[in-house]
């Protein structure tokens, strides 16, 4: 047991120079960081001097991943968001409305007149006037359902109609919803992986949480609100025909229309379609502009078939009032002066050129399907990190050095052979967290902390039970080797159930736990290694070549 | 000369005491939830909800102008609670600013942390917020929630392992041991009314880590003895194996307890209450592996005899028959 084949030992150092290898990036954290940030602007397609000088600060052959940062580390924004399904359901219901009037205004004859009746917004309900024609009624908007569009297939389709003498009530199916709210969800991150794109901030994390959350992690950002400005806004566009305008805000605006507010006059509102004519999903392109005064502006374009049914529309109605509608509120309500064939105009307020520059890059990276709603906000400033990490090292240095001479005093040489071990055990972590992109928080640095003081538990358990075995007096080789032998199972028994409670904070835990459950999690892996094969095969050099009559643990 | 916690060969009777042991450990744990169920843990914002604010001036805090300076925004129960840390610098003074989650209110409104921090540079214009955090009161219920479970889900996780490893005398032995161990740390954090969040947690799961740890050495050892020494008294035995292990338990809590002791003292204010919770940890952790583990062992005794049936089980039955 006590001689290794050279096989043997040369994959426990060949593991252990890996690890050392994956490692060494982290101690030159700022040289490789900016390497890494050099390389992937010059794949981007970038170049220039100092990034050039940049990418030559490592060389390429070396492994360049480092331990992420957490945010309690690096400084930054953290933002938990809970994406509002239930809007989708219901401006999806609001969609349906003019479907169904129309669909059912063909058989008037039979159905009678259709009106809509005021609702939860989880439902539709239309009455209709004849009662003889319900049952067509219902077959009509039955013939409206659509299957389905979801992965798990199945015959369900999208809509559920009841009807209850002369009302039909529209409601979505549950199919409906789980694929709806799945599609939603995926738009969301993707917006708003785009607008943070585009404010061109490094390393964001934008992951979904569970069923409908969003969790955003931006480091470097000096405050919170700065992306809460940003995601706060669903920037939902659209052109919408005017009826009217009143100074009051009870005014009832009549069915299919809605009252909304102006942004700038206060007290005015505007009573328009609810459906609009255009919307700004159908935008290509929005940029600042400067209107004819030189006020800051936002210019856009609409795709092919967006600018001919704007093209219509405005040639249909010269001279009347159109509203351009952000978010609720009437940004301005111009009247078509002419026909606007190219789809292409400007959106004038009162902007600043921030404000403007803003509206623009919402409208590029288009509207949240749904509104946000924000559970947890989190800032730290980049100073508090970093006195963090500098409190850290001393810590880790501190407590490196104390355990060493601790465990040399108690164990001599075989002390000396463990604190090795335990400096390569140190260097794995960081190894492995480099490998797998851990991301190393305030309490993962506690967590190394904790397996330099835990890291040696091994080492003891198989020195004390060599000290127990050379009491009987087996000879030396024979000790070291029992003392091996039967602490392997305490080993293992004691790691495996620590082990499983780091796999649970893992699972359970959240930002700053799991980097502690990280960290925990690869210390086990790495003290079990060094102390079942790194320690064991340094003995055993040792041992082979001076060959003791006696030792001392 | 090789520096010795303990002597060699110890015969420590662990068990003479035993009752006074058990005695204590109750008594403290009935203390331990008593001070839990009168005044209850000093939450956190992770698990009630609310703002929390770190301020950082060149000023001396001053509790009650910062007070005063909040009163006009009328956001309920404020605590302002000064930071005092060695590793400051001379002319740094910090502070931690909690506001309670507003009624009704999920969202948190970015206009009242800004209104919080305009009226907090009132009093010294130069002052930062290094941290800003707020939680709304459904993630808060939810973390609470979670953060039960985590705990639950991992003694549950030890109980089957060592059940399945060991004897389910073992795995009582262990948990109950565990039981002892984070009830007693729930308890400290309530009777001085330290900080309890989410961080607290993942120091609890690493209590119950470290104490299976040493719970588990010490069995090993007992089931090793126990196939040994078949004649053996019971209680002989894990005498013998709590001695044999002594030293070695000693020594793993020493070293990691160095190393957290470093951590206390350097490590910042901002991760104290985790690395306290910690030391605390494993003080009690090792006791309990020690004396309260083993001692369940001894009440609920171990099947020693595999060849032939259980001794007690015959004797149930028999009574059963007449």
């Amino acid at each position: 047991m006590l001689n290794f084949s050279l096989a043997k030992y040369l994959t426990i150092w060949l593991i252990v120079a890996l690890g050392l290898v994956f490692a060494m990036p982290n101690a030159l954290y700022n040289r490789v960081e900016a390497y890494n940030d050099a390389t992937a602007l010059i794949e981007a397609g970038q170049s220039n001097a100092s990034i050039a000088a940049d990418a030559e600060l490592w060389p390429d052959f070396l492994p360049s991943n480092l331990v992420n940062l957490g945010l309690d580390l690096r400084g930054g924004a953290h933002l938990l968001v809970e994406v509002q399904v239930e809007d989708v359901h219901a401006s999806f219901l609001e969609g349906l409305w003019p479907t169904v009037r129309d669909a059912l205004a063909e058989e008037r004859d039979i159905v009678g007149f259709v009106t809509r009746e005021d609702s939860p917004a989880t439902e539709l309900r239309v009455r209709i006037s004849e009662e003889e024609g319900a049952t067509r009624a219902f077959q009509i908007v039955r013939g409206l359902a659509q299957p389905v569009a979801s992965f798990t297939g199945g015959a369900a389709t999208n809509i559920d109609v009841t009807i209850d003498g002369t009302l039909l009530t529209i409601t979505l199916s549950d199919a409906e919803m789980v694929a709806m709210d799945e599609r939603t969800i995926m738009q969301t991150l993707e917006i708003i992986r785009r607008r943070i794109d585009e404010v061109g901030t490094r390393e964001p994390t934008i992951q979904r949480q569970g069923s409908d959350r969003i969790l955003v992690q931006v480091p470097g950002v000096g405050s919170a609100n700065e992306i809460i400005d940003l995601l706060g806004t669903t920037a939902q566009l659209t052109f919408n025909p005017v009826v009217g305008r009143t100074a009051d805000a009870e005014a009832s605006p009549g069915t299919g229309n809605i009252l909304l507010p102006s942004l700038d006059e206060a007290g005015v509102y505007y009573i328009v379609e609810r459906r609009p004519v255009v919307t700004g999903e159908d935008l290509e392109n929005a940029q600042l502009d400067f209107d004819q005064n030189g006020r800051p502006a936002v210019a856009f374009r609409f795709n092919t078939s967006a600018a001919r049914t704007f093209g219509d529309y405005t040639l249909e109605n010269i001279g009347n009032p159109f509203a351009i509608v952000l978010d609720d509120e009437v940004i301005s309500a111009p009247t078509i002066q002419s026909h606007i064939p190219g789809g292409s105009g400007i959106i004038t307020g009162n902007f600043t050129v921030e404000e403007a520059t803003n509206l623009a890059v919402l409208l590029r990276a288009g509207a949240l399907p749904a509104e946000l709603e924000f559970l947890e906000e989190r800032t730290i400033g980049p100073e508090l990190g970093a006195d963090s990490i500098a409190a850290g090292q001393i810590a880790c240095i501190v407590a490196g050095i104390a355990i060493l001479v601790y465990m040399v005093l108690s164990y001599g040489l075989f002390g000396v052979f463990a604190n090795i071990a335990l400096l390569i055990n140190i260097g794995l972590i960081f190894g492995l967290l480099s490998i797998v992109g851990a991301t190393l928080t305030l309490p993962g640095i506690a967590g190394i902390v904790l397996t330099i003081g835990m890291a040696v538990d091994a080492n003891v358990i198989v020195f004390e039970r060599i000290r127990e075995e050379l009491r009987t007096a087996k000879g030396p080789a024979r000790a070291i080797e029992l003392g091996y032998e039967k602490a392997l199972s305490s080993i293992i028994d004691a790691n495996i159930t620590t082990f499983m409670t780091a796999v649970i904070l893992l699972v359970m835990g959240s930002g700053p736990v799991q980097g502690f459950a990280w960290t925990l999690m690869f210390g086990i892996m790495t003290s079990v290694f060094t102390a079942i094969f790194v320690t064991r095969s340094l003995i055993a050099m040792w041992f082979a070549r001076t060959r003791p009559k006696t030792i001392e643990v | 000369m090789r520096l010795r916690l303990i002597r060699e060969d110890t015969s420590i009777d662990f068990f003479s005491r035993a009752r006074i042991w058990l005695g204590i450990s109750v008594i403290a744990m009935v203390i331990a939830l008593a001070s839990f169920l009168i005044q209850g843990l000093n939450y956190g914002i992770d698990f009630q909800g609310g703002t929390s604010i770190r301020t950082d001036s060149t000023q001396p805090v001053d509790v009650a102008a910062y007070r005063t300076a909040l009163e006009p925004l009328g956001l309920g129960d404020i605590s302002i609670a000064e930071v005092d840390d060695p590793l400051f610098d001379e002319d740094q003074f910090v502070a931690l600013v909690r506001v309670q989650a507003q009624d009704g209110d999920e969202r948190i409104a970015s206009e009242t942390i800004e209104a919080i921090q305009e009226a907090l540079r009132s009093v010294d214009p130069e002052m930062t917020f290094p941290s800003v955090e707020s939680v709304g009161p459904k993630v808060s219920g939810e973390l609470i929630q979670s953060a039960i479970i985590a705990v639950s889900m991992a003694v549950v996780a030890i109980l089957l392992y060592i059940w399945l490893r060991f004897e389910w005398q073992f795995a009582v032995g262990a948990v109950l041991a565990l039981c002892h161990d984070v009830i007693l740390t729930i308890g400290i954090f309530s009777e001085f009314q330290i900080k309890f969040d989410l961080a607290i947690i993942a120091a609890l799961l690493t209590i119950v880590g470290y104490s299976i740890n040493d719970t588990v050495v010490v069995f090993d050892r007992v089931r090793e003895n126990l196939r040994k020494y078949k004649k053996k008294d019971l209680k002989e035995v894990l005498n013998l194996s709590i001695n044999e292990t002594l030293s070695r338990t000693l020594m793993t809590s020493v070293t990691t307890l160095l190393a957290l002791v470093s951590l206390f003292v350097l490590g910042g204010d901002v991760i104290r209450g985790f690395v306290f919770a910690m030391i605390w940890g494993v003080v009690i952790g090792t006791y309990s592996s020690v004396f309260v583990a083993t001692a369940i062992l001894l009440v609920l005794g171990v099947k020693r005899d595999w060849s032939k049936k259980d001794p007690s089980a015959g004797t149930r039955y028999g009574h059963i028959d007449t």
